[in-house]
């Protein structure tokens, strides 16, 4: 394993390291981190990714001298064997699992990075600085499990890293589970762990799915590595197929947020940005689709499946992507987003368009990890204006009338209504968020362009109506971003506390203008004509990556609806939501849109009450079923009637007809008997004891007689 | 000559009759003689049983018990002295302060 | 026929050594009238005897025309029963010096009956088990009626006189007719004849007679009933000296005799040795619990362990016999410390005239004194066989001994016993600790080093019972 040697043929040996950088990152952070500056458990951490990313270079390298890529048994270790089950902890390298490192890799480093900023002033408010550590060892510890669920051979290995992945996102979701009033998020630390749980429980609901998909796979194949289950796959029953890739699907609705297992991200927003950029944004969200892709396969096997996830995908898409038209939150708003983008990608792998749907993944994770970092520099820009203004440098009554509040009473730095005309405060972030939403909104040349009309083309060809689905989520994408660009930047301050807002440091900002560069230049991984990536893929995909021809019709219906939509968001949130805001607070709309929408923008506004209804259909019933089993099973029937008719009561006339006639006739009988016997045993022993020599000898005497007796006359 | 039984019945005689005699008797004296007895009735059935097999060892035994039998009366008349210095009689019955 | 040669004597150069020396103390005792220098003496005899017991640790020989083995099993009892007569000179000085009977008569008895004890272990002629067992007891008559003037201590002694020679007289007569059966007396020849004897009857006659007689050595139910009288009448320390050395001398030769000598008749004696094993640990522990004198609670406790020890014994027919043996002598150590222990603390605590021995005289023992009561503590816990104490060990090698062998209900009935015992070495420990009292002890240096040794045994040796069970092991497997 060691460079040179490995050099001499190519870097595939290395692949291990892509998980141990990060690892050696850990322990180095656990071990002395509590030694080191504050910078340095940062940079530890950040090198220790972009080792890993390195690494991923080299493979990349690797692989385009040896296409094919290869299976590295680690230490030919067998991980598992039980039975028929044996299962080696192996890294495969191909072109897939590559390419996912890269993204993993690379954008995790820059988020890393970001991160020593952002954390520092989150140290700041908190006086605490072992948080710092926790925050990177578990950052670190997510790279360690997304490297091990993209870089597994079999199934098995693949659900380790996402149930890690898992683990990790509730960890940093509760990141600030003890976080008081007063901190820079709207939600207290209740909430936090809550949002946490909600996550977790949540994929647990997914993770069931993959599991039972897990289990008949093995049942089916025999095997959970990937070229013998894809192997035998062919010659299994359609049915069971079918079942075999709906349970997946339920464990990919789950880690991506598809319907009905999206409720989950909106909520995981509650941890600190980075967490929301890597985590919930870049790359964790994407395993249900890398492994739709992995398993593609076995989706190209049965259509009802293919049609059933293209379906989901479409409907998320869309569905997600009303909702965020209705979102105040910066970052509810890209969440829902997020959501309706990985409706895309999933609805594209669902169709069979992998390398589409694997495109606009990379592309995505550029340009959403890009909107939401900045989204945190909005963030701590507006916060450090309110810390200003508080601190006295700024005599003013504290808060304006009409500044949006948090539940706890305080000012919301997340609220968009409490933003505005920040562009001249923060010209940097604004730049870069404005490439970041461009490029989400698919507009020529940005990333996102390329990507999705990738999926729009293969899908108007693939699955006619999931084309109409994406498309319309398409015009709702570029609407709402439009929406939050106004919002955040343009016309006036609409706080005192964004009148003082602040650019960030460069340490922060830095990434901000890497990630900006790759989201505009993103798309040239998959230009038509070239399509590097579709080539570069191919060599994994089975049946050959389709190449589409670039659909002009398509690129050009999307454009102008995209266009359209900025326009109407342009107009909405331009001169007329001035103008409302000069109304009096009865007659002002909650929003511009309001006024057309109206009760359909309500529904926007709660979310199409999904929690609610999860919350009516799941939660309530599960109450009442707890209730009912605590009060009517458990007390009643079980503790009342079981255990203290059946079970006690029985128990009570028996111990009474033990005691009474059982135990003082009986055995008190026996016990008074045994201590009434020893008593008496004792005292006759003590009578025949009687001082007296010739009744000694005649016991002597006796003793002897009968042992004599019992001998001769035996 | 006279057959080993008899010896053999006869030094059981002797033994029982010493048993007896310990059991009956309130002597103190008296029931060490009956002991002596016991112990005599012993040696005659050493003696007998050294004829039968020819040989002087059983003989010899006797000797050895003559002994222990004398030492054994040294210390048991000392100690029925000493009792009699004290409660003036040798009845063993009377000596049972020790019970229970 | 040669005679006897040095060497013969050179064998049992311990035992001879201990016989000259006591009688060179009769004439020195008789010269000076110096009970203390006479005592120093006794222990400086026993110091030497113990020198050359352990010079003689390893001998394999037979002396004297194979009447008499020097074996490992020997000395191990040898060493056994001088370390007895050791702390024994140091439980009775102080309290002989106390009650105002320091004579020096006393210790030269004592060495007498030592060497009557190491006889019996290495006595391998039923002649010679007789006459080492008159020599155990003679001198141990004389010493239970040593208090001068004293009723309680002369009817002891008289009791114990009778009796004793009672069951002398039914060792001897067993020996007789052993002889009868088989033209001899040595043990090894009694059992070549034994196999081809015209005569079961009498053989088996013979070997129950001298289970008897060293039955009622060892106080076995129901030839225990001299035990209590006797220990309570004597003076304490010379209660505490044939508790032990008399059960040791006893349980020696018992097994000796029966396992070199009697195998043949082992499947008609074991119901017998079993039911009196029941019998004694019954008896033995159901009168103890009804006891107020801490000397006669003693004394059932001892003869309930007589009545463990003789659990080894059922096994004596069986291969297993020499783990039981093992077992046997490892219990024996562990009675020997911690009887001598607890004998101790009661010395501690007698005033003259037998008073101080009620389990009343202990109430407040724990506050007032509380290292003496925590050594009594120690004594009564080992005694209930209550880890970490010796104990405990001799319990446990017992109790696996005699379930190995397949005597599981034995074993069950051991248990039971043991827990009934906790009973009433437990009422003295709430005597001790939870009731109100102003006991008076006065310190004295010997007694109080006796106890601490014996304290300190007790827990000391049970860590290191792996390597004594293994001595202990060793001395067996000479007995084979």
């Amino acid at each position: 394993m060691l460079l040179r040697e490995a050099a001499a043929t190519n870097y595939f040996n290395l692949v291990p390291w892509v998980v141990f950088f990060p690892v050696l990152g850990i322990l180095i952070n656990l071990l002395v981190g509590g030694r080191l500056r504050e910078k340095m458990i940062g940079v530890i951490a950040s090198l220790a990714v972009a080792a890993s990313f390195a690494v991923a270079v080299l493979l990349a390298l690797s692989l385009n001298d040896q296409h094919a890529g290869t299976i590295i048994a680690f230490m030919n270790l067998e991980w598992i064997s039980i039975g028929d089950l044996h299962i080696d902890w192996a890294f495969r390298v191909d072109t897939l699992s590559v390419t996912m490192m890269l993204a993993v890799s690379g954008v995790g480093t820059l988020i890393h990075i970001y991160a020593i900023a952002y954390m520092h002033a989150d140290v700041r408010h908190h006086q605490d600085p072992t948080r710092y550590r926790r925050f990177f060892v578990f950052f670190n510890l997510f790279i360690v499990m997304m490297m091990i669920l993209v870089s597994a051979d079999n199934y098995l290995m693949l659900f380790v890293g996402w149930e890690g992945v898992g683990l990790c996102s509730y960890l940093l979701i509760g990141f600030w589970y003890d976080k008081g009033k007063g901190g820079a998020n709207h939600l207290d630390g209740i909430s936090n762990a809550l949002a946490g749980k909600k996550a977790f429980i949540t994929n647990r609901i997914g993770d069931f799915g993959f599991l039972i998909a897990t289990f008949l796979m093995f049942g089916a194949f025999g095997s959970l590595q990937f070229d013998t289950v894809f192997t035998k796959a062919p010659f299994a029953s359609q049915g069971t197929i079918l079942a075999i890739t709906l349970f997946m699907l339920l464990g990919v609705a789950g880690k991506s947020a598809q319907l009905p297992l999206y409720v989950w991200l909106p909520d995981a927003m509650a941890g600190p940005t980075p967490v929301s950029a890597l985590i919930h944004a870049a790359t964790m969200v994407t395993a249900g689709v890398y492994l739709v892709a992995r398993s593609h396969e076995l989706y190209a096997l049965s259509s009802q499946a293919q049609n059933i996830v293209a379906l989901v995908g479409g409907l998320t898409a869309l569905f997600a992507a009303t909702i965020a038209v209705g979102q105040f939150d910066i970052k509810k708003l890209l969440a829902y987003s997020t959501i309706s983008q990985l409706g895309f990608m999933v609805a594209a792998v669902g169709m069979g368009a992998i390398v589409a749907g694997i495109f606009h993944l990379v592309t995505h994770a550029f340009f959403k990890a890009l909107l939401f970092l900045s989204a945190g520099s909005v963030i701590q820009g507006v916060e450090a204006g309110h810390h200003a203004m508080e601190h006295g440098s700024i005599k003013e009554s504290k808060h304006k009338r009409g500044e949006h509040l948090n539940e706890g009473g305080e000012f919301d730095a997340q609220d968009m209504r409490n933003m505005g005309g920040l562009s001249r405060r923060m010209p940097v972030t604004f730049v870069v968020y404005l490439v970041g939403a461009l490029a989400l909104a698919g507009i020529f040349p940005l990333a996102g362009f390329w990507s999705k009309d990738e999926i729009l083309a293969e899908a108007l060809h693939l699955h006619p109506a999931v084309f109409v689905l994406l498309i319309i989520a398409a015009f709702f994408t570029a609407f709402y971003m439009t929406r939050q660009i106004w919002m955040i930047f343009f016309s006036k301050p609409r706080s005192r506390p964004a009148e003082y807002a602040r650019e960030n440091s460069l340490l922060l900002t830095l990434p901000l203008i890497l990630l900006a560069v790759l989201s505009v230049f993103g798309g040239a991984l998959n230009l038509p004509f070239w399509h590097t990536l579709t080539h570069w893929l191919d060599y994994t995909l089975a049946e050959g990556a389709k190449v589409g021809s670039f659909n002009y019709l398509v690129a050009g219906l999307s454009t102008v609806l995209a266009l359209a939509a900025i326009a109407l968001g342009i107009f909405l949130y331009g001169k007329r939501y001035q103008a409302q805001a000069k109304l009096p607070a009865a007659q002002r709309p909650v929003d511009p849109v309001q006024p057309y929408l109206r009760g359909a923008f309500t529904g926007i506004q709660h979310k199409w009450w999904i929690d609610e209804f999860y919350d009516w259909l799941i939660l309530r019933r599960y109450v009442a079923l707890s209730r009912f089993l605590s009060y009517r099973f458990e007390e009643r029937f079980w503790h009342d009637w079981l255990h203290d008719n059946a079970i006690a009561g029985s128990f009570r006339q028996t111990a009474h007809f033990l005691a009474q006639p059982v135990d003082l006739g009986i055995i008190d009988g026996i016990a008074n008997g045994l201590g009434t016997i020893s008593q008496r045993f004792a005292s006759w022993i003590r009578r025949a004891q009687n001082g007296f020599v010739r009744s000694y000898a005649t016991w002597v005497l006796a003793g002897m007689v009968i042992i004599l007796g019992y001998l001769i006359l035996r | 000559m006279v057959a080993i039984e008899y010896y053999v019945i006869l030094s059981a005689i002797l033994f029982t009759l010493g048993i007896v005699g310990v059991l009956i008797r309130r002597n103190a004296i008296v029931i060490f003689m009956s002991i002596e007895l016991m112990l005599n009735s012993a040696n005659l059935a050493f003696i007998a049983f050294a004829r039968q097999y020819n040989e002087l060892n059983g003989q010899v035994f006797v000797f050895f018990v003559m002994t222990v039998a004398a030492a054994e009366v040294a210390v048991g008349l000392a100690l029925m002295v000493t009792i009699f210095r004290t409660k003036h009689s040798i009845d063993v019955d009377q000596l049972s302060s020790l019970k229970g | 026929m040669s005679g006897y040669g040095i060497e013969d004597l050179v064998y049992i150069l311990p035992i001879v050594f201990l016989l000259v020396w006591a009688l060179v103390l009769v004439l020195v005792e008789a010269f000076t009238k110096r009970p203390d220098v006479t005592m120093l003496l006794a222990a400086f005899g026993l110091l030497a005897a113990v020198t050359l017991s352990v010079i003689q640790f390893g001998t394999e020989a037979t002396a004297f025309k194979e009447m008499l083995t020097v074996d490992g099993y020997a000395v191990f009892v040898y060493m056994l029963v001088l370390a007895s007569g050791l702390l024994s000179l140091g439980l009775a000085y102080d309290y002989n010096r106390r009650m105002g009977w320091a004579r020096g008569e006393y210790y030269i008895l004592m060495l007498f009956s030592i060497a009557g004890a190491m006889l019996m272990a290495s006595a391998a002629n039923l002649i010679v088990v007789f006459l080492a067992l008159e020599l155990l007891s003679i001198p141990l008559y004389v010493m239970a009626a040593f208090v001068p003037n004293d009723a309680s201590s002369e009817e002891a002694g008289l009791k114990y006189f009778l009796l004793g020679a009672f069951a002398g007289g039914f060792v001897l007569y067993g020996v007789a007719l052993i002889y009868g059966a088989t033209g001899a007396t040595n043990l090894m020849d009694v059992v070549a004849a034994a196999l081809g004897t015209n005569s079961p009857v009498m053989l088996l006659t013979g070997a129950a007679l001298i289970l008897v007689g060293l039955g009622f050595k060892v106080a076995l139910v129901p030839f225990h009933m001299w035990t209590p009288d006797v220990y309570q009448g004597a003076p304490t320390p010379v209660t505490a000296y044939m508790a032990v050395v008399a059960k040791a001398g006893g349980f020696a030769a018992l097994f000796r005799v029966f396992i070199a000598a009697f195998p043949s008749v082992s499947a008609d004696l074991t119901p017998v040795i079993a039911t009196l094993v029941v019998l004694t640990l019954v008896v033995g522990n159901v009168a103890a619990l009804a006891q107020k004198n801490i000397k006669r609670m003693l004394a059932y406790s001892s003869i309930s362990h007589a009545g463990f020890l003789m659990m080894a014994f059922v096994t004596y027919g069986s291969a297993l016999y020499a783990d039981a043996v093992t077992s046997l002598l490892f219990y024996l150590l562990a009675f020997t410390v911690t009887s001598f222990g607890s004998w101790a603390v009661v010395i501690a605590l007698e005033k003259a005239e037998g008073k101080g021995l009620d389990f009343e005289d202990y109430a407040g023992l724990g506050k007032k004194y509380p290292m003496l009561s925590a050594a009594m503590l120690v004594f009564l816990l080992s005694f209930a066989g209550v880890p970490p104490t010796l104990g405990f060990a001799g319990k446990f090698f017992l109790f696996r001994t005699v379930l190995e062998a397949g005597y599981a209900w034995l074993a069950i009935v051991g248990v039971i016993m043991s827990l009934v015992s906790a009973f009433y070495y437990l009422r003295v420990v709430r005597f001790m600790y939870f009731e109100q009292g102003d006991p008076e002890v006065r310190s004295e240096p010997v007694l109080n080093l006796v106890t601490a040794i014996t304290v300190v045994g007790t827990i000391f040796l049970f860590l290191f019972s792996g390597p004594l069970l293994a001595w202990a092991s060793e001395a067996v497997l000479a007995l084979i």
